[in-house]
């Protein structure tokens, strides 16, 4: 390689005057400098706070911060940031437009929910006279050591869990918004740090529970590893990591071409093999078949209020980011990307549907339902409309609600074993407590995409927006997709109301209105989106719209 | 004025909700409230048509729009009513019989505990028919096509109780959705042609349409009115409708619902006129169930289903001159209206015999009648004159002249057969009508005590139904006469049905003559077989003819082997079809993705070394493709 093919900015380093303090937008940022300072306080507060006492300090912290994050994403929303006003913050790194107000807001409600099924502490038994929740009584004793009977007989909780799901969801914000490469990264990582730790910390089941920490510690890095090296190459081709001047790079329309950049940007393969890897590391994070692996058994091993969020949180995140980078970066690939998007999205959705089928545990289940669902989502990002933006935001919206509310139905199905995951174990379930199994067949038909639920108007909605952007092939895959999946659903609302009850089935819990209201947000949601979805389809048709 | 034309619907429609919802406390009084809302309607009818007279012929048609009914873009339909000189014709009819027939039924129903459900059925029958007649589009026109339906099915069937009217009610009903659906068929036709159900719009562009168009809407709509009007193939169920109360049979399967079908077919005529094809295909129809009616109207012991087959007859003739064009249009009319008259008295008259004789219908069992009962002997004798086209009454004006219009259809062998067919069916008229009278009246006394040891006792009819029967009889007499005067029904009709004077390849006089000499034959014919010699009780075995004349020339046998049989194993197949192949692909595609799943889910063995290969060979698997894509 020749000197003058080394890009300049390696090489020259101009004379250091002085350095011009970044001006940061400090409004545009507040519900992500909301969170992370809440996460913050809620570290200190573990340090600083009683043990008796955290866990409510941690409640009211993570809550207010939560809510205001909401609220100061509406006000950015309502001052014309989604629309008219956005623009590009933080010296380049953060986009504040659209989608990304809209899937912060999802992130922020989504989170807050999970929050509310985090703090349940009324379906374990009481443990020597305390409320305890899912999470281990003291992550770092080995379970079944002595040390874990002294933690639970002392009546300890792992309040950290609070401060974790902020940072998580700190990093969830930013990885829509992001709008250059490190930022990307770093938002990937902030976001994915928190949930490996989450996952290891279920209070029953606790090998499992580390086992699939472990596997989604070691998966996730691999990938991490893919797309940081994606990243590099793609700066070898375009010598910069904003969207923006990739995507001028890619389109030709570069204003200043130096000589190094003139010697690399000819070199497509830089940038295929770059792209490609970048989208290899988004689509793990969305489970999208054959990076789906880690799912069902993180899903399952995972406490389930954290893998309610993680399959809620996660996904809309990740999705915004594959929507972005996508659409702002490589449209001028488009021809690249969609073919291959459109193998992605039929692999995933009929791998998703299909080993859905054999599947024996309802956490299992659902986690290959969430793949299915990851491909139906991919069907509206091939679209590469407009409308197909608008779709994956309403659809991720609606998504999001149901599945939150799904598995905390499952925390409430109980044995002496804690969860009754086992399908086996929710037979005749409708005969005994035919509320929550009402409740869990209404998310079952909004997962199935039954009309009157929202599952319907976003899958219509995708299929249409796909169907529009010349991908009818795909549409009719999904659509297959969508009655093999019925199947698995329905075979849950058969084995729930029209089997008999097991005699030594499971009973269910009565929970405080914390998880209550969870559901009921899930249930009010799936219903409204259902049968009223045309101001939420405007909504998200406003949003749709990314800055460059 | 022309506000008035809605009262014409409503005033029954209000008796029927009345009458059907007001529940017990109307039983008493409930049947004069449903004869006052039908004499109601017939006053409109009146005042209608005597503002119509006071008019210029071209521009008597009355409109009414009263709301937008289906207001969609690029689908209109309104409940708008249009009363030209057709409409009125049948509105008076209706109306007038109508009104009628209640009087009739007050007697006739007196010992009924269901009387006000009766009567407002009879409403609601009314308000449908009308609505039929004075829709200004064919949709609406729908409507009281399926409202006649309706309410023939209740009174046919009104006699529940008895499995014989029930069955009765449901074939009738049965065979009429196969009418319906070819008169729905037709609308949807017109609808993708015309993009209007409107009659004026649809009627007026008919030039501008393919004659293949107009041949399958004639087609469709030759089908409605087979149904709706008994006509072969789909007659097999008026027969059977005899099952229901007299009073029903003479205005609802005489008089005014069976003759929907030549409305139609005279409303539509713009459509037929430019479809020689379809027009052929009435002629043939009203043709062979001129005959079919005929031979099962001569073999028939019952006294109503031997009048059934001659309504059928009659019918025949109707269909048959609509067929002929402009120049049978009008006949067709003149030969409804006339024939509303005596067919309505002959029945009243059939009820009437009923009503003396212990609900006896085997005429076997009558004879004599007329010592007992002379009223009914006189109107019934002077209906049976009027039937069989005895000249002078009306009968002899409206079938001489279809007969004429039969001969004119075209100079070659065709004028020739539809006129001889129409020929011949007059002398058998006049056969089987001969037999119906001299059975009835003439003769000894057959009637003998039933099992239980009662013995009727024939005696005349009260008031309420003796003097419906003279108003019919008057009618029976000189309305044909009266619309012969000069021309005038002819006239009358012409600016809605257009008028040509019949060319018949024999000429007009001659044609008379032959009718007049076939009837005579025919009654002497009758006369010979039944008068002179005594009538046995029970039925002789008879010839071939007469066996499957007395089945209805076997229409119910052929409908079971072909339809019935034929449906059976059409839906058994099906049947076999869905459990084998469509059950087996969808059971077998649920095993094979089962199956695929099983295989599948093996992948996921839980090695976290597993998963990370499958990351890097999906890793490799995009950038070749992504490679490639740029490649190709």
């Amino acid at each position: 390689m020749s000197a003058s093919a080394v890009h300049s900015l390696w090489t020259t380093a101009a004379p250091i005057d002085k350095i011009d303090a970044p001006t940061i937008e400090y409004a545009q940022l507040m519900p992500t400098l909301i969170v992370i300072g809440a996460a913050v306080v809620g570290i200190l507060v573990e340090a600083f706070v009683g043990r008796k006492a955290r866990y409510y300090a941690q409640m009211f912290v993570t809550v207010v911060a939560l809510v205001s994050a909401f609220a100061a994403v509406i006000g950015l929303a309502a001052g014309g940031h989604a629309s008219s006003e956005a623009q590009i913050v933080a010296m380049g790194a953060i986009a504040v437009d659209g989608p990304a107000l809209f899937l912060q807001g999802t992130i922020l409600l989504t989170g807050l929910v999970a929050v509310f099924t985090f703090a349940e502490r009324r379906l374990d038994p009481e443990a020597h006279g305390n409320r305890v929740d899912s999470f281990a009584a003291q992550a770092a004793s080995v379970p079944g050591s002595d040390s874990e009977k002294a933690a639970i007989k002392a009546g300890f909780t792992t309040t950290e869990v609070f401060p974790l799901a902020l940072f998580a969801i700190g990093g969830m914000l930013v990885f829509p918004a992001a709008n250059d490469l490190l930022t990307l990264f770093i938002a990937l990582e902030v976001f994915s740090l928190p949930l490996y730790l989450l996952c290891a910390l279920a209070r029953r089941k606790r090998l499992m529970s580390q086992e699939a920490a472990v596997k989604y510690f070691l998966l996730g890095a691999f990938s991490s590893a893919f797309l940081l090296f994606g990243v590099a190459l793609v700066y070898g081709y375009a010598g910069t990591v904003t969207y923006a001047g990739i995507a001028d790079v890619v389109d030709g329309t570069v204003q200043n071409i130096d000589p190094a950049l003139a010697d690399t940007m000819g070199n497509d393969a830089l940038l295929l093999v770059g792209g490609a890897m970048i989208l290899m590391g988004l689509l793990f994070k969305v489970g999208a078949v054959p990076f789906h692996m880690w799912t069902p058994d993180v899903y399952q091993g995972a406490p389930t209020p954290v893998t309610g969020f993680m399959a809620a949180a996660t996904k809309v995140a990740a999705f915004g980011a594959l929507l972005r980078l996508l659409y702002v970066v490589l449209p001028g690939l488009r021809w690249d990307w969609r073919p291959v998007m459109w193998g992605v999205a039929i692999v995933t959705m009929l791998i998703g549907a299909i080993v859905a089928i054999t599947q024996t545990d309802i956490k299992r289940l659902l986690a290959y339902s969430s793949i299915a669902h990851a491909g139906f989502l991919l069907a509206g990002v091939v679209a590469a409309t407009p409308s197909g933006i608008s779709s994956v935001l309403f659809y991720l919206g609606a998504y999001s609600f149901v599945t939150v509310g799904a598995f905390a139905v499952v925390t409430l199905v109980r044995d002496a074993g804690g969860e009754a995951t086992h399908l086996s174990k929710w037979a005749g379930l409708g005969r005994r407590s035919p509320l929550v199994a009402a409740v869990f067949a209404v998310f079952l038909l909004a997962f199935a995409g039954i009309p009157l639920t929202s599952g319907f108007s976003g899958k219509f909605a995708v299929f249409k927006a796909a169907a529009e952007g010349g991908a009818g092939a795909l549409v009719v895959i999904g659509v297959i997709s969508s009655a093999i999946a019925a199947f698995f659903y329905i075979r849950v609302i058969v084995l729930m109301f029209f089997s008999e009850p097991k005699a030594e089935g499971p009973t269910v819990a009565v929970p405080s209105p914390l998880t209550m209201t969870a559901i009921g947000v899930g249930v009010a949601v799936t219903l409204v989106l259902g049968v009223a979805p045309q101001y939420f389809l405007d909504l998200a048709g406003q949003a749709g719209v990314f800055v460059r | 004025m022309e506000n008035l034309i809605a009262l014409l619907v409503a005033a029954p429609l209000l008796g029927a909700a009345v009458l059907l919802c007001g529940g017990r406390r109307l039983d008493r009084g409930g049947h004069w409230i449903g004869t006052l809302l039908a004499v109601v309607s017939f006053a409109v009818g009146v005042l209608l048509f005597t503002d119509m007279l006071g008019k210029d012929p071209e521009h008597r048609a009355m409109h009414q729009a009263l709301f937008s009914w289906i207001p969609v873009e690029g689908f209109q339909a309104d409940v708008a009513f249009q009363l030209d000189q057709l409409s009125m014709t049948f509105v008076l009819l209706i109306t007038g019989v109508g009104s009628l027939i209640h009087v009739y039924s007050i007697g006739y129903m007196e010992h009924d505990e269901r009387r006000r459900r009766f009567f407002g059925y009879l409403n609601l029958f009314l308000a449908a028919m009308l609505l039929l007649v004075i829709a200004d589009n064919y949709l609406l026109l729908y409507v009281g096509w399926e409202g006649v339906g309706l309410a023939s099915y209740l009174l046919i069937g009104f006699w529940q109780h008895k499995p014989s009217a029930a069955t009765a009610a449901k074939k009738a009903f049965l065979v009429n959705r196969v009418g319906d659906m070819g008169l729905s068929i037709a609308i949807m036709l017109m609808f993708t042609t015309f993009g209007t159900f409107a009659f004026g719009p649809v009627l007026e562009s008919t030039s501008e349409t393919s004659e293949g168009m107009l041949t399958a809407i004639g087609l469709m709509l030759l089908l409605a009115a087979c149904g709706k009007s008994a006509q072969v193939p789909l007659q097999s169920w008026l027969g059977d409708a005899m099952e229901g109360p007299t009073p029903v049979s003479a205005l609802i399967h005489a008089a005014t619902m069976v003759t929907a079908g030549v409305y139609l077919i005279t409303r539509s005529g713009a459509i037929f006129n430019g479809a020689p094809d379809a027009q052929l295909a009435v002629v043939i129809v009203g043709a062979v169930t001129l005959l079919f009616g005929a031979i099962v109207g001569c073999a028939k012991d019952d006294i109503k289903k031997a009048l059934a087959g001659s309504t059928m007859s009659q019918i025949g003739y109707m269909i048959l001159a609509a067929g002929l064009g402009p120049i049978g249009y009008a006949f067709a009319i003149m030969h409804l209206v006339t024939h509303g008259f005596f067919k309505a008295g002959l029945f009243l008259g059939a009820g009437s015999v009923m009503h003396g004789m212990n609900d006896e219908v085997d005429m076997r069992k009558y004879g004599g009648l007329r010592k007992y009962m002379p009223v009914t002997f006189v109107t019934f004798g002077l209906g049976y004159l009027a039937i069989i086209g005895f000249p002078g009454l009306s009968g002899f004006w409206s079938k001489d002249k279809i007969i004429e219009a039969a001969f004119a259809y075209d100079d070659g062998i065709r004028g020739w057969i539809f006129g001889g067919v129409a020929l011949l069916g007059a002398g058998i008229t006049a056969f089987y009508m001969t037999r119906v009278m001299i059975m009835t009246f003439f003769g000894e006394k057959r009637w003998q005590p039933d099992a239980e040891g009662n013995e009727p006792h024939p005696h005349e009819s009260p008031r309420s139904m003796t003097i419906p029967m003279i108003v019919l009889a008057f009618g029976s007499v000189f309305a044909g006469g009266l619309f012969s005067l000069n021309e005038s029904f002819v006239k009358w009709l012409e600016p809605v049905t257009q008028f040509e004077h019949p060319h018949p390849v024999i000429s007009v006089p001659a044609i008379t003559a032959s009718t007049v000499v076939v009837l005579l034959l025919g009654a002497a014919l009758a006369y010979v077989m039944y008068g002179r010699k005594e009538v046995p009780v029970t039925a002789p075995r008879g010839s071939l003819l007469t066996r499957a004349a007395r089945r209805d020339l076997l229409q119910d046998d052929f409908n079971h082997v072909v339809l019935v049989r034929g449906g059976e194993h059409l839906t058994r197949s099906l049947v076999y079809v869905d459990h084998t192949m469509v059950d087996g692909a969808v059971n077998g595609t649920a095993a094979g993705f089962g199956g695929l799943s099983g295989r599948l889910r093996k992948v996921q063995n839980g090695f976290a070394r597993s998963y990370a290969v499958s990351m890097f060979g999906g890793t490799a698997i995009l950038i070749a493709a992504t490679l490639l894509m740029r490649a190709v």
